[in-house]
């Protein structure tokens, strides 16, 4: 798979980083090489085979759905950048 | 003799014997962390003064009063978590990790936080935000990661042993770099709760020490079920330490030729095969055996590690904690530009792969392939297990090497991880103890994997071999400059 700069661009933005001007040929180059590496994996035959879902033999792990109180609120919101009134705050979004 | 040269075990006897009291061992460290920590530079933070208040008062038990180093991904309710990164600078946690909840529980005493690469995205510490730890056997060269800072503070004696999360070899490589034993347990021994997520599948916390008997001994405090984590399994309880027994005539050991042939350093092969005909002559049965999935279980490795990371890394948006940008207008210039102040190179190059490789039109032929081939790998461990009951690989291609000649090539250092992550991806446990040191006098590691929950065959196997070659009695690190 090719990535070219206009995908790199794509990419960064889903993943709601910048990228500088600078900075781009060289991430885009990073990529390309891992995923040259990366598609060694199609090589290999998986006819048949199924995903590996976890890593463990659990399935399904159920709990009660009690409340358990965290008394500490205050500790919570101490390393919140922004906060008013034992809020987290933010800019406006409407 | 000074204190901070014995093991915890022997530490455990004198304190029994009365022979030494806590605040002892804890100004002993504390002197040799002021000596040595400029040199090293293994922590983030320094505990030395809270340490001492603890062990003029500590509770009965037997590991109370033991110090303990903790890896600054491991929340620590008071004390700073950074994950070596930007973004964490200044975050406190509001509450413990549940193996530092343990950690507690038995009355041990942290001395500090210990560096890593960020995120514990690497293998040598230089991807850490805030500084390079040295290896103390060479202090040019790098002590492996992204336990670096715990393994470093081990072999540097400035804590007795530490805790560390391995990711895909991030406690046995840089154990084998800095010639200490780096025990990951098998997926699900050990809660992940407080661990701050790399990627949840592949991740698991355990110990860094410097004889196999602590590792055991560190093994018993952290295994166990926690609800908090679903993922963690409830087995019953298991005491490690009876597995410190000096015999391998009943194991029946396999040897994957493809991890000792091409990639793999000639010293470092030399030396693993020694400790192969060390485990013959102790009556082990011992076979080479066929494993080729090395390449692809690397790249397995790092499409589902990012994929995961990206998903996991999301969280770190500005808002509730971590660093903020002081740039912006709206919520979404909070998110962006926090994330690309806050994450270092490395970090992004990880979330920017794993973001492609779950994006649409690239799913199919990345992520989902690749969790196949991972079923696949998984099948290949279990038929060798089927015949043998442990396997030996190097844990690390190569001995520690110099700082700066890899960090700006990010292919050629994930090859760094080529013998450790097909473990992880396995969810298998596997142990690095040193066997040797190359013309130099860095140490090479030698890895074992074991059965899922396997760990007492495994520690045996490592003690057996340990107490044969007495590693720690020829070599000790030099600090070269």
């Amino acid at each position: 798979m090719q990535v070219d700069r206009k995908e790199i661009l794509h990419i960064a933005n889903l993943a709601c980083l910048n990228i500088k001007e600078e900075e781009i040929e060289e991430y885009r180059k990073n990529l390309q090489d891992i995923l040259n590496f990366a598609n060694i994996v199609n090589s290999v035959n998986t006819n048949n085979i199924s995903e590996t879902i976890g890593n463990t033999s659990n399935v399904n792990v159920f709990r009660e759905d009690e409340i358990k109180e965290f008394k500490d609120e205050a500790l919570l919101l101490e390393n919140a950048p922004d906060k008013e009134n034992n809020m987290f705050k933010i800019p406006k979004v409407i | 003799m000074e204190l901070y040269e014995l093991t915890v075990h022997e530490l455990m006897d004198k304190l029994n014997k009365n022979e030494i009291t806590s605040e002892d061992i804890v100004k002993s460290y504390t002197k040799r962390i002021e000596e040595k920590e400029k040199d090293i530079g293994a922590f983030v933070t320094i505990t030395t003064d809270e340490a001492l208040e603890k062990s003029k008062n500590v509770k009965n038990g037997n590991l109370a009063g033991i110090p303990i180093g903790i890896k600054d991904n491991l929340c620590t309710k008071g004390v700073k978590t950074t994950c070596s990164s930007k973004m964490l600078e200044n975050f406190v946690a509001p509450y413990n990790a549940t193996v530092v909840e343990k950690l507690e529980d038995e009355g041990m005493i942290s001395l500090g936080k210990l560096n890593m690469d960020e995120f514990a995205m690497g293998s040598s510490t230089e991807y850490s935000a805030f500084k390079t730890t040295k290896n103390p056997w060479d202090l040019n060269s790098v002590p492996g990661g992204s336990s670096g800072g715990s393994a470093a503070a081990v072999a540097s004696q400035m804590v007795p042993w530490a805790l560390g999360s391995d990711t895909g070899g991030s406690i046995r490589q840089p154990s084998s770099l800095c010639g200490v034993v780096g025990l990951k347990p098998t997926y699900g021994l050990v809660s992940r709760y407080g661990l701050v997520a790399f990627a949840s599948s592949l991740d698991q916390i355990g110990p860094i020490t410097k004889d196999v008997e602590d590792s055991a001994i560190l093994l018993n405090v952290l295994a166990g079920h926690d609800e908090k984590d679903s993922t963690s399994v409830n087995i019953p309880k298991k005491d490690y330490t009876k597995s410190l027994v000096k015999d391998v005539s009943k194991l029946k050991i396999g040897v994957p030729k493809e991890f000792l042939g091409e990639g793999i350093n000639e010293e470092v092969k030399q030396s693993v095969e020694e400790a192969i005909k060390k485990y013959k002559e102790l009556g082990a049965t011992v076979e080479e055996c066929t494993l080729d999935i090395a390449n692809e279980a690397l790249a397995t490795y790092y499409i589902i590690a990012c994929a995961e990371a990206s998903s996991n890394l999301g969280r770190f948006d500005g808002i509730r904690y971590g660093y903020r940008t002081k740039n912006y207008e709206t919520l979404k210039d909070i998110y962006k530009n926090s994330r690309s102040e806050g994450f270092g190179a490395e970090v992004k190059r990880r979330i920017i792969l794993g973001t492609y490789v779950l994006s649409s039109g690239y799913y199919d032929a990345y992520y989902k392939k690749a969790q196949k081939v991972r079923t696949v790998i998984k099948q290949e461990f279990e038929k060798l297990f089927e015949e043998y009951d442990l396997l030996i690989t190097p844990t690390s291609p190569t001995v520690a090497y110099k700082i700066g000649t890899k960090s700006n090539n990010p292919l050629e250092m994930y090859l760094a991880d080529l013998c450790t992550v097909s473990v992880n991806i396995a969810g298998l446990p596997g142990i690095s103890i040193p066997c040797g040191v190359d013309k130099q006098g860095m140490p090479i590691g030698l890895q074992l994997i074991g059965k899922p929950f396997g760990e007492e065959t495994l520690l045996q196997a490592a003690y057996t071999y340990e107490q044969e070659i007495k590693f720690r009695e020829k070599y000790k690190p030099q600090f070269k400059s």
